[in-house]
């Protein structure tokens, strides 16, 4: 409660710092989305042994400028059965939802801005971990929009897989942050990375241990789902289905031309760093300096802390491009089916035993060694639960007998055409005699038993 | 509680909708406008585009059931937030509750499992 005063600091800048603060955001993700674009295509490059983007100024760094102005400069095509108003605002959606969810992000404390007294975050409201999820849901009426209103086959279910994709995840992401509530006890941001300040003291039945006091290892199931989700939510590999180009050619975006297919590329990218941004807001300690270099005792304070939430969130970046460049994509239904049954159920488990062990540990009719029994009976609990589950949904699973292929053979006799086996294995070659000697004579259905 | 806070909020919005607005109209007149029917038809790999279905045509039940679990859930999550931030002050009875409120949707969810609601094909 002593902390519910700092929201009061919010909400005070006069009017030309909060227009900077303005720009500076809007910059910062401008740049970001073209350095993440550059980054990715190097970073998989390497990891594909191969020199990547080199040509537009030092190390292609220009690379992704130069291929945004190429953008403005190509022809704006409005095909024929678009519904040419949802088609024109369908990006404009996108594009907006993505920028504002980044205006609760922190991304240091309080500094002196010209001589005025500033958090170094655009504001804080009480419900800001909402407003970030309320922009990204919003978002998903972008590319729902555009893939309805390009009149086109391939965007309209690429747009379908979107949206479905993008809420299924949502409510994974949605239910692994309920845990940071859990702990914290509120949803401003500021708050959250100041629950996370200093160093927790672990005691475990006598044992004690000094961990970071991050949410992403106190929570670690929480962290691996939301990241996990976050992955999902921005339709990046492997979960690029929307995407696939192998069957849904560009997916929503595939009539999209020109400036407008830029700013859906912009506001995946931007909806990509918001949430690397609220992965470390709520996980990895905000802009508070990581272990090491928190000994220095002015680490967290002026201006430091915005290069070690940039830092964060660059590593975040890295592993998206890590998993994109190391995972194949998933089929639609697996992917439906891990969003649903494992991740949503998962969560409730852990957010109800999470729950039990936080009041075990707050009650006061409890000894030491007796919360500690609580709470691995509630841990043991949960685990037995989990495994009920699975247990319960293998059952479910029908083991269809696959009919024996047809082995192959030739169809009129053995001067007949080879017929092809049903599986498509390669039959052993006709000149191979000592083979078709030892092989049952073949039944094609023709012949008379 | 002023909504001094919420402003800034607005400004983003603004500047993000403005850009947005400008480059989407600015658009048609940067590029070059060199229309033939070809261009115009929706994309199918070169192939003569399928004729669009009067009435928008119809899609797979499953991306309605989608939504509407989706709506259960997203509900459920809207009453776990407050649940979980004032937690410390609801204890045992807040537990209590939320067990017997979790346990309810399961139901639900445990419904929609065994009915295959969730299996793609």
């Amino acid at each position: 409660m002593i902390l519910a005063e700092n929201l009061d600091q919010f909400g005070k800048d006069p009017w030309w710092l909060v227009l900077a603060k303005v720009v500076v955001i809007f910059a910062f993700l401008v740049v970001m989305t073209l350095f993440a674009i550059w980054y990715e295509r190097k970073v998989v490059a390497r990891m594909q042994v191969r020199p990547g983007p080199n040509r537009n100024g030092p190390f292609g760094l220009l690379q992704s400028l130069a291929d945004g102005l190429k953008l403005a400069f190509k022809e704006d095509i409005m095909p024929r059965l678009a519904d040419k108003v949802v088609f024109f605002f369908a990006p404009v959606i996108s594009t907006i939802c993505a920028f504002t969810a980044f205006s609760v992000i922190p991304f240091g404390p309080t500094v002196s801005i010209f001589g005025t007294h500033s958090p170094l975050q655009l504001t804080d409201i009480p419900v800001a971990v909402l407003l970030v999820l309320a922009c990204s849901s919003m978002g998903i009426y972008g590319v729902v929009l555009g893939g309805w209103a390009s009149g086109s086959t391939y965007p309209l279910l690429g747009g379908l897989r979107s949206s479905a994709q993008m809420i299924s995840y949502e409510v994974a992401m949605g239910l692994s942050i309920v845990s940071v509530f859990l702990v914290s006890g509120t949803m401003s941001t500021s708050q959250i990375v100041e629950g996370q300040a200093g160093n927790g003291t672990v005691n475990i039945g006598g044992w004690h241990a000094d961990l970071p006091a991050w949410y992403g290892i106190l929570l670690i199931p929480s962290f691996l789902i939301y990241f996990t989700a976050a992955v999902g939510e921005t339709n990046r590999a492997p979960f690029d289905l929307p995407e696939a180009e192998s069957e849904l050619v560009g997916g929503f975006h595939t009539e999209y031309s020109s400036l407008k297919f830029a700013l859906f590329f912009l506001a995946e990218y931007v909806n990509m760093v918001t949430v690397s941004g609220l992965c470390t807001t709520l996980f990895l300690g905000g802009w508070r300096a990581p272990w090491p270099i928190s000994l220095w005792d002015g680490a967290n304070q002026g201006w430091w802390p915005v290069l070690w939430f940039t830092i964060k969130v660059l590593l975040l970046l890295f592993v998206f491009v890590w998993l994109r460049g190391t995972l194949p994509r998933l089929r639609y239904d697996q992917f439906m089916r891990f969003g649903w049954k494992v991740l949503i159920p998962a969560n409730l488990i852990w957010i109800l035993s999470l729950a039990g062990i936080l009041l075990t540990i707050n009650s006061d009719s409890l000894s030491g060694p007796g919360k500690f029994g609580v709470s691995v009976a509630i841990i043991v609990a949960a685990l037995a639960l989990g495994f009920v589950a699975i247990a319960m949904s293998r059952r479910n699973v029908t083991v269809v007998e696959i009919p024996k292929a047809h082995p192959g053979g030739r169809v009129g006799g053995s001067k007949g055409f080879p017929l092809p086996p049903m599986n498509l294995e390669v039959p052993p070659s006709p000149r191979a005699k000592l083979v078709i000697a030892e092989r049952e004579p073949v039944s094609t259905g023709k012949e008379k038993a | 509680m002023s909504l001094a806070p919420y402003v800034p909020i607005l400004g983003l919005f603004a500047l993000a909708a403005g850009f947005a607005l400008f480059s989407v109209a600015a658009a048609p007149f940067v590029g070059p406008r060199r229309f033939n029917k070809a261009k115009l038809d929706a994309y199918e790999c070169g192939i003569e585009p399928t004729p669009q279905p009067v009435g928008g045509g119809r899609f797979p039940v499953k991306f309605y059931l989608t939504a509407m679990l989706f709506i259960v859930f997203d509900i459920e999550i809207i009453f776990l937030y407050p649940w979980a931030v004032n937690f410390g002050m609801l204890g045992v009875f807040g537990f209590v509750e939320m067990v017997l409120f979790i346990v309810t949707v399961f139901v639900a969810f445990a419904y929609v499992w065994r009915r295959g609601g969730l299996d793609w094909d």
